[in-house]
């Protein structure tokens, strides 16, 4: 990374992260939200680790793996309406006066919701942990986990910084939350895919990437290492990025000719 | 006279908002259909946990729970609708054209039950057309719809009196997180005996527990305790209408 383009990242993100922790509707939502989710889904759906075939006695431990995928939804949310509103306040429009490069901008605008992922991502795990669930793991488990959560609110972040540019407004951003809450819900969120009874669910749960998001995650708590997994989960994020990085600065350089 | 023109007046302009509306309608109308989806699709096996004997089967078991919370969730958007009318001005305007200010939330009221209406026709056709068992016979059901119309009122009740307080749409979470937890932490995705932990304890003393028990056991076909059922909705809708009435106290004295 050339100079001028490393101090244009630093300088964004200096910004967005500030701006992203000084907002605490961003920030608390994003804690409180899915641990409230996570111990009403860990009492209400406990008695289904009975079931034959479930993969661990603690349901605790195979739903903590869903906290850090809503944190990667909200993502798209803080992201994306962040950039929408630098759009419709032409903060833009005067950084496109600027030789700024597209993608200094697009990195630069990410760094508070990734910054708030990874602080959310360490929050989880301790919340979890404390709360009885194990990570079979351990330690060095730990680290994978928190760069794939990572990597995985980036992959998220990029979907909002698309949506921002194409739509150039906070409220369209706003409405890809249920959107990507229906991704969550008909994923393995809930059971495994295996124990998915409806042949339907389960082949929507089988081509819906989120599972494989979920699964990764679920992996490292459950099994320890499990490579397929892992393999899979931080290449459906890497291929997730990387499919709404390139449409983001496709649709920022439209956004800046128009300009 | 007067007042009945005013309670259809507002429930008309607001349901014909909502049908006129597709950023309104189409999340009110998705958001259930969704949950039933992702509940009764993606959880039927939970029936084969052992001690779960519900005999109607799990469709039955997650339509009771989704009918309710989009009842629940028809009354907070209508709230939504009220703080956004009061924001702009025009539930001043509302105030000074009715003498008596509870029509203004009877009308409210009203529209909140004709959009429940509605999302109940879809969802219980969508149920039935995905192979729902019904167990109940014709007074059973009407019962299970009743219960749904106590919690739609008691739900708008709650919506309008923080929505007279603030009469600002950003009340918005305060109007829907409370309806959220107290309908989450009632038996949602199996019985109360199935549940662990603290959601079990709370489970144990919320009052939508009742009412989610009651229903699933209407639409089984015989009901369990009717009268705690109805009672606890009963008594949150009177309670909670209350609590409008002082909201529209505050509002009045506000000056709209």
């Amino acid at each position: 990374m050339s100079s001028p383009v490393f101090t244009q990242v630093a300088e964004l993100g200096r910004r967005s992260i500030m701006r992203t922790l000084r907002q605490p509707a961003q920030v608390v939502p994003t804690i409180t939200f899915p641990l409230f989710l996570l111990a009403i889904n860990a009492g209400g759906l406990d008695a289904t680790t009975n079931l034959p075939g479930f993969p661990t006695n603690s349901y605790l431990t195979f739903a903590l793996a869903v906290p850090f995928i809503q944190s990667g939804i909200f993502a798209v949310n803080n992201g994306g309406a962040d950039l929408a509103r630098d759009i419709e306040t032409g903060f833009l429009d005067r950084l496109a006066l600027t030789p700024m490069s597209g993608v200094a901008l697009v990195a630069g605008q990410l760094a508070g919701v990734i910054a708030l992922g990874f602080i959310n991502a360490i929050v989880y795990l301790l919340v979890g942990l404390a709360a009885g669930a194990s990570l079979a793991a351990g330690l060095s488990g730990a680290f994978v986990l928190l760069a794939l959560a990572t990597l995985i609110t980036f992959a998220f972040g990029c979907i909002g910084v698309y949506a921002a540019f194409k739509f150039g407004n906070g409220e369209a951003v706003q409405g890809l939350f249920p959107v990507l809450f229906v991704f969550l819900f008909l994923s393995s969120m809930a059971l495994p895919r295996p124990l998915i009874e409806q042949d339907w669910f389960r082949t929507i749960a089988t081509y819906n990437p989120v599972s494989y998001l979920i699964e990764g995650i679920r992996s490292l708590f459950i099994d320890g290492f499990d490579a397929e997994a892992l393999a899979l989960a931080f290449g459906s994020a890497l291929v997730i990025a990387g499919i709404f990085l390139a449409l983001a600065v496709t649709n920022l350089r439209t956004r800046l000719v128009r300009t | 006279m007067r007042y009945r023109s005013v309670v259809l007046g507002i429930a008309w302009r607001n349901l014909h908002n909502f049908f006129k509306n597709p950023t309104l309608i189409i999340p009110a109308l998705l958001f259930p259909l969704f949950f039933f989806t992702a509940f009764a699709g993606g959880l039927s096996q939970v029936s084969d946990v052992p001690g779960f004997d519900y005999r109607a089967g799990y469709t039955a078991f997650q339509f009771v729970f989704v009918l309710l919370q989009s009842s629940a969730f028809g009354g907070v958007f209508t709230g939504f609708a009220m703080a956004r009318d009061f924001e702009s001005g025009f539930g001043r305007r509302m105030m000074l054209a009715a003498p008596n200010r509870s029509a203004i939330i009877a009308g409210y009221a009203l529209a909140a039950l004709g959009r429940a209406i509605f999302i109940w026709i879809i969802l219980t056709a969508i149920a039935l057309a995905a192979g729902m068992q019904v167990g109940g016979d014709a007074v059973d059901l009407v019962g299970l719809y009743t219960l749904a119309a106590v919690v739609n009122v008691a739900a708008l009740m709650w919506a309008a009196g923080v929505a007279l307080r603030f009469r600002s749409l950003q009340a918005g979470p305060l109007m829907q997180t409370p309806t959220f937890l107290i309908l989450f932490t009632a038996p949602v995705y199996v019985p109360v005996d199935l549940l662990t932990g603290w959601v079990q304890a709370v489970a144990e003393v919320n009052p939508i527990s009742a009412v989610v028990e009651e229903g699933r056991e209407l639409i089984a076909g015989g009901g369990a305790d009717a009268l705690l059922a109805f009672g606890a909705a009963g008594a949150l809708a009177l309670l909670l209408a209350a609590w409008a009435l002082l909201g529209m106290r505050r509002a009045e004295a506000a000056g709209g």
